[in-house]
């Protein structure tokens, strides 16, 4: 039988706000534990929340980014559940009405087409603290610091259909919230996260299947591991003749499986209502609209623009604006050589490759946007061969210096002088009769073919430096003179 | 010395008659001596208040001092107190000292007034007796075999006894009103939002005001000055200029419009209480006061609506008592589960556990809609009443409750009996306008008070009635029997 994937995202946001959500905490990651709280993320008897605006602005920015109903009107609520690290035994989110409602998202699929994803809603919430069960021996610490730090939760519709674009949806709001400031977007530390929502049903069929939340997942690469492996979980099980139960399941990276959480989790009646604590927030629409105004340029209309103005293919443009980080390296590059199709070429090419192999974004790229700059500018001015600037970029992700340095280090420098590229072709074409012989003798449109083994000589005898172009033609004009 | 009001006291500290210190020793003293009887303290801070004392009397030497500088008081055991043990009269918090002040303590002590301790109430303010205490019920100085009311009893009692010239109470449902009423107090529950929450050991957060019990209303307006004003740290709280609520206590009375709905003074009243409001009103009316009668038709709706909502917030704002962070945690938990279930089931009262129960349920998923949304739709519609009388009335009178203070023990039993006793009271906290008891008589030697509730922010106008009102009654002067024991049959209400 052919299946169906539906999948929905929710992921989280960790805004960059100064301050916690409901207190004056500074918020940071890494501190010593429970030093950055107040009596509010304590939980403490008679401690207050009070409302950070500055989330505020940024939930609002995000709306408009995604071009999503902003809600004039919203409420924070309570959701009761106990749990060491959920000090007050509730955490204040956003229930019946978030702050930002429907929107979409375009997503870019491999095949280069574009297809619309849906955003339900977005809403403000605190986050837990955090249960070290690691360094206490039959006990668990815990650490309130990053209780009460603002996230914001988007909820997609369930319009993604496998894990490829789970990842580029999942890469788009990365994009979006870090082009627009909201977020750090850092993965590692926890600051964007997403859970799963992930079921299969037959092909044709209307009715979703029973789904599996898959809690916590953290990085992009998981992401398509997880619902992969999950939805081969769930086929196996119906195909078995099996049902899919619906719970929250946990991606294990270790084992590269899902397995059920706790069933603690399960049977939890969250009891939400209005927090008495905290007034509904209003806004009106010259303050939503003063927000729009102050959006910097979007990862869509970036791309746009690497088109329309640096004659980039839609593909190209599409990958480059992937993530501002990506964009801001391409937009440097190009700034340096002045040439955005061989700019785009690298770093979709050979500095992806690296980055793919080596397991790193393009943050921590060992090869600035300067280098790479200068290294396209030593191609565009002949000074290397295509080759060489492969040995170049090598180095250069080694560490190994400046480029001119490099260059001359290795030799790399390639000989354009025609004077001794005629010599050198002299001397190939004097050495070489037999070849000239059947070159002579092939037909027509064959000769072309047999340039390589002149060409092959004669880079051999220039130990790479020839300019290869200056070579092929002057090889072509010498050749062609003896037939 | 303990029974002049905070006026004299300061008139007397002021002009150097005694300093805060030797009134602050002959006060602890006089606790020490007499609280037996009542138990209307749950600790003592003397260390403290001596401190405090001492910095009042170099404030009243360097001519620094405010009006309450110097004057001692207590806090209800629900105001955090910076060092000293703050219980909300639970097992649960019997060993929690914090280490923050409330905003209203902050502001007292930054007018200079003197902290003697934390009094008695009803375990987390829930209750309308005093009689749910882990330390114990409180005795009505007017009468031990009494309530003294709840849940501020203890503050009441305290006031009431002459051990204290003021307390602070809080008022969820009543809790200043009732035992001010019910122990000859004047008491006050502001608008909400007028006085900070933060640092109030919260039950229900959109219903708790915390308000001054004292003997007059002049002492009441005097420390509401001083409690009052904007806190960041609450966003509830309102960001509007506070008034002197002294300004207006001398204004007369002439042309003051007063309601009287007709629902206060149903079959449910006791007509000797009826006869003392009654009086009282008409003495108003000799003011120059023109009486009217109105109607607060969803006024019965507010019980079932309260005993609604304020469970489910307390549901929730008690689910940090955990035995987690602070607090009661029982001995030998087997699992975290068994350290939630065994610390609560036994770090909580019966009442307390009552409502958490009652408000879980009605937060619960298929319940939700039908209990608490409903409620708060009733909550609008009592809100509604309030408008609509207070566009035609300045001010709306009745009883504070529907019988006198009722006998130990005689409630407990019975619930529902003990949560009708609010009926009056709860409808202000559900549309959040202030109201205030001033004492009006008594039946059978014990008191009965006046209810005044006005419009959004007129404190100052329900301060200058009580006060008027004062000037030309003596019932607030009255002092219980030092025995405890009433004069029989003295029933001066309803001469």
């Amino acid at each position: 039988m052919s299946w169906e994937i539906v999948i929905g995202l929710e992921i989280h946001v960790q805004l960059a706000t100064k301050s916690k959500l409901f207190s004056g905490a500074k918020v940071g990651f890494g501190a010593q534990a429970n030093t950055q709280t107040t009596l509010v993320d304590l939980g403490m008897p008679g401690a207050l929340p009070v409302f950070n605006e500055a989330a505020l602005r940024m939930a609002v920015t995000f709306g408009t980014a995604i071009d999503a109903e902003v809600c004039k009107h919203s409420v924070f609520a309570r959701k009761n559940y106990f749990y060491p690290d959920s000090p007050k035994g509730y955490q204040t989110s956003q229930m019946d009405h978030p702050i930002v409602g429907v929107g979409h998202l375009d997503i870019q699929l491999e095949d280069g087409s574009t297809k619309r994803i849906g955003v339900t809603r977005a809403h403000l919430e605190e986050d837990a603290g955090k249960s070290l069960h690691e360094d206490y021996d039959g006990m668990t610490g815990i650490d309130l610091n990053r209780s009460s730090t603002p996230l914001l939760e988007i909820v997609s519709e369930p319009d993604l259909s496998n894990a490829k674009e789970a990842v580029a949806y999942m890469r788009k709001m990365h994009a979006i919230v870090t082009t627009i400031g909201i977020s750090d977007g850092n993965m590692a530390e926890g600051s964007m996260r997403c859970d799963a929502n992930v079921s299969i049903r037959p092909k044709g069929q209307q009715t979703l299947g029973t789904r599996a939340e898959l809690k916590n997942i953290n990085s992009f690469k998981f992401i398509e591991r997880a619902i992969n492996v999950e939805v081969q979980r769930q086929i196996d099980i119906i195909e078995d003749g099996g049902k899919i139960v619906q719970e929250t399941r946990l991606y294990d990276a270790e084992k590269n499986e899902t397995r059920p959480m706790r069933s603690k989790e399960e049977a939890n009646d969250y009891r939400y209502f209005p927090c008495p604590d905290l007034l509904p927030i209003e806004i009106d629409d010259a303050y939503i609209d003063a927000i729009r105004q102050s959006l910097p340029e979007l990862p869509d209309q970036r791309s746009a623009r690497f088109v329309s103005q640096l004659g980039l293919s839609s593909y190209d443009a599409g990958v480059l604006s992937a993530s501002r980080a990506l964009a801001d390296y391409f937009e440097a590059v190009v700034a340096v050589c002045n040439d955005a199709k061989l700019s785009a070429n690298w770093v979709t090419g050979e500095l992806a490759k690296y980055l793919n192999q080596h397991n790193l974004e393009i943050d921590a790229a060992p090869v600035s946007a300067l280098h790479l700059g200068q290294l396209i500018g030593r191609i565009q001015d002949d000074t290397i061969s295509g080759k060489g600037a492969k040995t170049v970029f090598d180095e250069l992700w080694n560490e190994a210096g400046e480029v001119d340095a490099i260059i001359a280090a290795n030799g790399l420098k390639q000989v354009s002088d025609m004077g001794a590229i005629e010599a050198m072709v002299d001397d190939v074409i004097a050495l070489s009769p037999k070849q000239v012989e059947q070159y002579v003798d092939a037909e027509v449109e064959k000769r072309g073919k047999m340039l390589g083994f002149f060409m092959g000589q004669v880079m051999k005898a220039s130990k790479g430096s020839a300019n290869p172009g200056q070579v092929n033609a002057l090889l072509k004009v010498k050749l062609d003179a003896l037939c | 010395m303990t029974n002049k009001t905070l006026v004299q006291i300061s008139k007397d500290l002021t002009a150097g008659k005694y300093s805060s210190r030797e009134l602050t020793q002959d006060i602890i003293a006089d606790i020490k001596a007499r609280d037996s009887i009542y138990n209307s303290f749950i600790s003592v801070s003397e260390e403290l208040a001596l401190k405090q004392a001492d910095a009042a009397d170099a404030r009243i030497n360097a001519g620094s001092a405010e009006l309450l500088t110097g004057i001692p008081f207590a806090h209800k055991d629900l105001f955090c107190t910076q060092g000293h043990a703050t219980t909300a009269a639970s097992k649960m918090l019997a060993n929690f000292v914090p280490p923050y002040e409330s905003t209203v303590g902050q502001r007292l002590l930054s007018a200079g007034a003197v902290c003697v301790g934390k009094t008695n109430m009803d375990e987390f303010a829930m209750g309308s007796s005093n009689e749910n205490s882990y330390f114990g019920a409180v005795k009505n100085p007017w009468d031990l075999t009494a309530v003294p009311g709840g849940s501020s009893g203890g503050s009441a009692a305290a006031v009431a006894a002459g051990l204290v010239p003021a307390a602070t109470g809080t008022d969820t449902g009543g809790s200043i009103r009732q035992p001010a009423s019910f122990c000859n107090l004047t008491g006050i529950k502001p608008t909400y939002g007028r006085v900070s929450r933060f640092g109030i050991i919260a039950y229900a957060s959109s219903l708790d005001q915390a308000g001054p019990m004292c003997k007059t209303a002049a002492d009441a307006a005097l420390m509401l000055n001083a409690m009052a004003g904007f806190d960041p740290q609450d966003s509830t709280s309102v960001q509007q200029e506070t008034p002197d609520f002294t300004a207006d206590l001398n204004r007369p009375l002439q042309g003051l419009k007063v309601g009287l709905p007709k629902e206060f003074f149903g079959p449910g009243l006791n007509p000797q209480v009826a006869q003392c409001i009654m009086t009282a009103v008409q003495q108003i009316e000799a003011l120059g006061a023109q009486i009217i009668d109105i109607s607060l038709p969803n006024l019965e709706l507010s019980i079932p609506a309260y005993y609604v909502i304020a469970p489910s917030e307390a549901s929730s704002n008690l689910s940090r008592f955990d035995g987690v962070r602070f607090g009661y945690r029982c001995d030998q938990p087997n699992d975290l589960m068994d350290l939630y279930c065994r610390t609560r089931a036994e770090g909580f009262g019966t009442e307390v556990k009552r409502r958490i129960m009652v408000g879980t349920y009605a937060l619960s998923e298929g319940y939700y809609d039908a209990y608490y949304v409903k409620a708060q739709r009733i909550r609008r519609l009592i809100k509604d009443d309030f408008t609509r009388a207070l566009s035609q009335v300045d001010v709306i009178m009745g009883p504070v409750a529907p019988t006198p203070a009722f006998d130990l023990g005689s409630n407990t039993k019975d619930p529902v009996a003990m949560y009708l006793e609010d009926i009056y009271t709860l409808s202000a906290n559900m549309a959040g306008i202030p109201a205030m008891s001033t004492p009006a008589g008594f039946v059978n030697g014990r008191p009965v008070g006046l209810h005044i509730m006005g419009n959004y922010f007129a404190e100052a106008k329900l301060l200058n009635i009580a006060h008027q009102y004062q000037q030309v009654t003596d019932w607030h002067l009255q002092t219980p029997p030092s025995n405890g024991i009433p004069v029989s049959n003295q029933t001066k209400g309803a001469e």
